[in-house]
């Protein structure tokens, strides 16, 4: 395929034991040891109160991978289109309103049932930022990160703007946890832009490969690239840590991936 | 943008399934909600349920994928000789050059709520037919499709509530203009469930009545289901100037609240504004305008504010929910081929059950069909979470 370029200016990561974009960078250029430990979910500070009570884990983990990666970008989060990418909604929300439906009484909470919407974070996220640009939320199971990558790649190309890419995913309680197992809570963002600028890492290129998806070297980082499907980033990540002019397959749909190259700027 | 065709359309919703029952039931002014008799829910509302939806029978080698939500994909699928059109076109253009972009908001939920009433009792264990990936998951309509019809190129669900189904328009455009592929299927898929009925009703937004959108005495939404679909593609010389094309696409987000428009419709503005300008079309320029229309009291008010900022009061308008329901996340591609319909068969659509039209919302609310040909026309498609989408769609020529 036609493969599509952008400038990488800024990145976040919050997983277990990874508590921002340093320490992600650090673990996987080598530098310092994977310690897994759990996800902190910072409290969105950005949200008026009310609204803060009401967000779920997988809002709290975009809104503050969003917020990490366009402050390491230099750009106003009002300024950037917006691309939301996981595999579910929030677990809890969708158990208890679940939960619920299989009552008699049925009666819904409307804040669970507003929350229930799979755009809920990018909902929040615009509510939190005051961005009125465009934002999508989207889906592909366990390739909704190379789905989201492409779709914010395809963004930059063609509406020539910067675009941030959100890929969250937390997990279920039981029992859909037995049917949809998943890992800690995982998020990485990514500003992605036209031009080279001043914070701009690494220039980016991707397109659909024949190629399987590349694992991580380490143990430990396989499983939590294994866990969610926004850990599927983490071969990419890896080249934009070690600041590599490198490639690596990121896992797409069926039988094909992601080819990634990198070119340090 | 360089304009796109949509060689191919099709809908399926309560009026019936395919084109004709809607074109025939939008020219005379019919509906097809129904008083609420959905699944076991008990609550005084009208829908629009589709009838043959439960008889629709999957491939035995595609029976994971087997929940309402599927089944009406397939059945949709199938109308117009669509299925045979996409299969025509994946095998012009090359399997990894055609993509395909759906909608949904709510997947095929249904099933997790069904399989709750059936939790093991000592364990809480959810039965071991239920397949999460296959029905629950929002992805899975297009992991069925994908299957169904063989393709092999990007493939992406987007999930932004009432606004899924435009959204996919924009997506598959930006892929095409970037050269990853030449041809997509796009569309919606949104089935009844009871979490938007028992949802919507939590929020005191759905009407005891047919909907009756901008009108008077609008008291809230009738939930409805539907599945509409598109092949588009660049234009080719062969390309008749008759063809329908889309010209245009807007998004953008309110950032005001989750639930609830922003009161002046700003978003829904900047949305209007966006698709006008990529389209190059003046407001002048714009003959007829397919609404969101919910019939919400507030969705009402700030979608007329908007359009009087941007369009004035003059465009003829109305919301075709009154006929469809609201199709949540197939409501974006339903109305984009309602709009097909207007221009290819040259009348503008009543909108149904909206005795008296609220004069406070100032805008040309057609309470009767128009033979009048439209050959520029804006929908809108709004959404939870503050998310909006305008389409501008017209004639090639």
């Amino acid at each position: 395929m036609t493969a599509l370029s952008a400038y990488i200016d800024g990145l976040s990561v919050i997983g277990p034991g990874l508590a921002d974009w340093p320490a992600a960078e650090a673990v996987l250029a080598g530098r310092a040891a994977y310690a897994p430990d759990t996800t902190v979910l910072p409290a969105p500070l950005a949200l008026p109160a009310a609204e803060r009570r009401r967000t779920g884990p997988g809002t709290k983990l975009a809104i503050a991978a969003g917020l990490e990666a366009a402050g390491r970008a230099g750009l106003d989060a009002r300024s950037l289109l917006s691309v939301f990418t996981s595999s579910g909604g929030d677990g809890d929300n969708c158990h208890a309103i679940c939960e619920t439906l299989a009552t008699t009484d049925r009666q819904l909470s409307p804040t669970r049932f507003h929350n229930s919407v799979h755009n809920a974070p990018a909902g929040y996220w615009s509510i939190a930022t005051g961005a009125m640009a465009a934002s999508t939320a989207l889906c592909a199971y366990d390739a909704s990160f190379a789905a989201g990558l492409l779709e914010a790649l395809a963004q930059v190309v063609v509406d020539r703007r910067a675009v941030l890419l959100i890929a969250c995913d937390t997990g279920y309680p039981p029992p859909l946890q037995q049917k949809r197992p998943l890992a800690d809570p995982f998020g990485a963002a990514l500003v992605l832009a036209p031009q080279r600028g001043p914070r701009s890492r690494a220039r980016l290129t991707a397109g659909l490969s024949d190629c399987g998806a590349d694992s991580m070297p380490q143990a430990q980082l396989e499983r939590l690239r294994l866990g969610t499907p926004a850990g599927r980033s983490l071969p990419l990540l890896a080249l934009l840590a070690r600041r590599a002019s490198a490639a690596a397959h990121v896992e797409y749909l069926g039988t094909m991936s992601l080819r990634t190259e990198v070119e340090p700027c | 943008m360089t304009p796109l065709i949509l060689s191919r359309y099709t809908a399926t919703t309560c009026l019936g399934h395919g084109l004709a029952p809607m074109a025939a039931a939008l020219r005379e002014a019919h509906g097809g909600l129904t008083r609420c008799a959905f699944e076991t829910v008990d609550l005084d509302t009208w829908v629009g349920e589709i009838s043959g939806v439960d008889g629709e029978r999957l491939p035995a080698s595609l029976r994971e994928f087997n929940c309402r939500n599927n089944r009406l994909a397939q059945l949709a699928l199938r109308q117009d000789g669509f299925d045979e059109a996409v299969r025509a076109a994946i095998a012009r253009v090359g399997r990894r050059r055609f993509g395909l972009y759906l909608g949904t908001s709510t997947s095929g939920i249904l099933e997790t709520e069904i399989a709750y009433r059936h939790r093991d009792p000592l364990t809480g264990a959810l039965p071991a037919e239920l397949s999460y990936r296959g029905t629950h998951n929002t992805f899975s309509v297009a992991a069925f499709l994908r299957e169904l019809l063989g393709v092999d190129g990007p493939t992406v669900v987007i999930s932004t509530a009432c606004s899924s189904s435009a959204k996919v328009f924009g997506a598959a455009r930006r892929m095409i203009e970037a050269g990853v592929i030449d041809a997509a299927l796009v569309g919606g898929v949104d089935s009844l469930c009871l979490t938007t009925l028992y949802g919507f009703h939590s929020l005191q937004l759905t009407s005891a009545g047919p909907c009756r959108p901008f009108a008077i005495d609008r008291d809230g939404i009738s939930i409805g289901e539907g599945a509409a679909f598109a092949v588009l593609e660049r234009p080719g010389p062969q390309s008749s100037s008759e063809a329908i094309a889309l010209l245009g696409v807007g998004e953008s987000s309110d950032a005001y609240h989750l639930s609830a428009p922003h009161p002046d419709g700003l978003g829904a503005r900047l949305a209007m504004e966006a698709a006008l300008s990529d389209a190059a079309v003046e407001p002048g320029q714009v003959d007829y305008l397919n609404l969101h229309g919910t019939a919400t009291a507030s969705n009402d008010r700030a979608e007329s504010r908007a359009i009087v900022a941007v369009l004035g009061s003059a465009v003829p308008c109305s919301s075709t929910k009154g006929a469809t329901g609201h199709t949540l996340g197939a409501a974006g591609a339903v109305e984009v081929v309602v709009c097909a319909i207007a221009i290819a068969q040259g009348f503008m659509p009543a909108g149904i059950n909206t005795a008296v039209v609220d004069p406070e919302l100032r805008v040309n609310y057609l309470t009767a069909t128009r033979s009048v040909r439209p050959s520029r026309v804006l929908t809108n498609s709004f959404g939870f979470g503050g998310t909006n989408c305008s389409l501008v769609l017209g004639r090639l020529g």
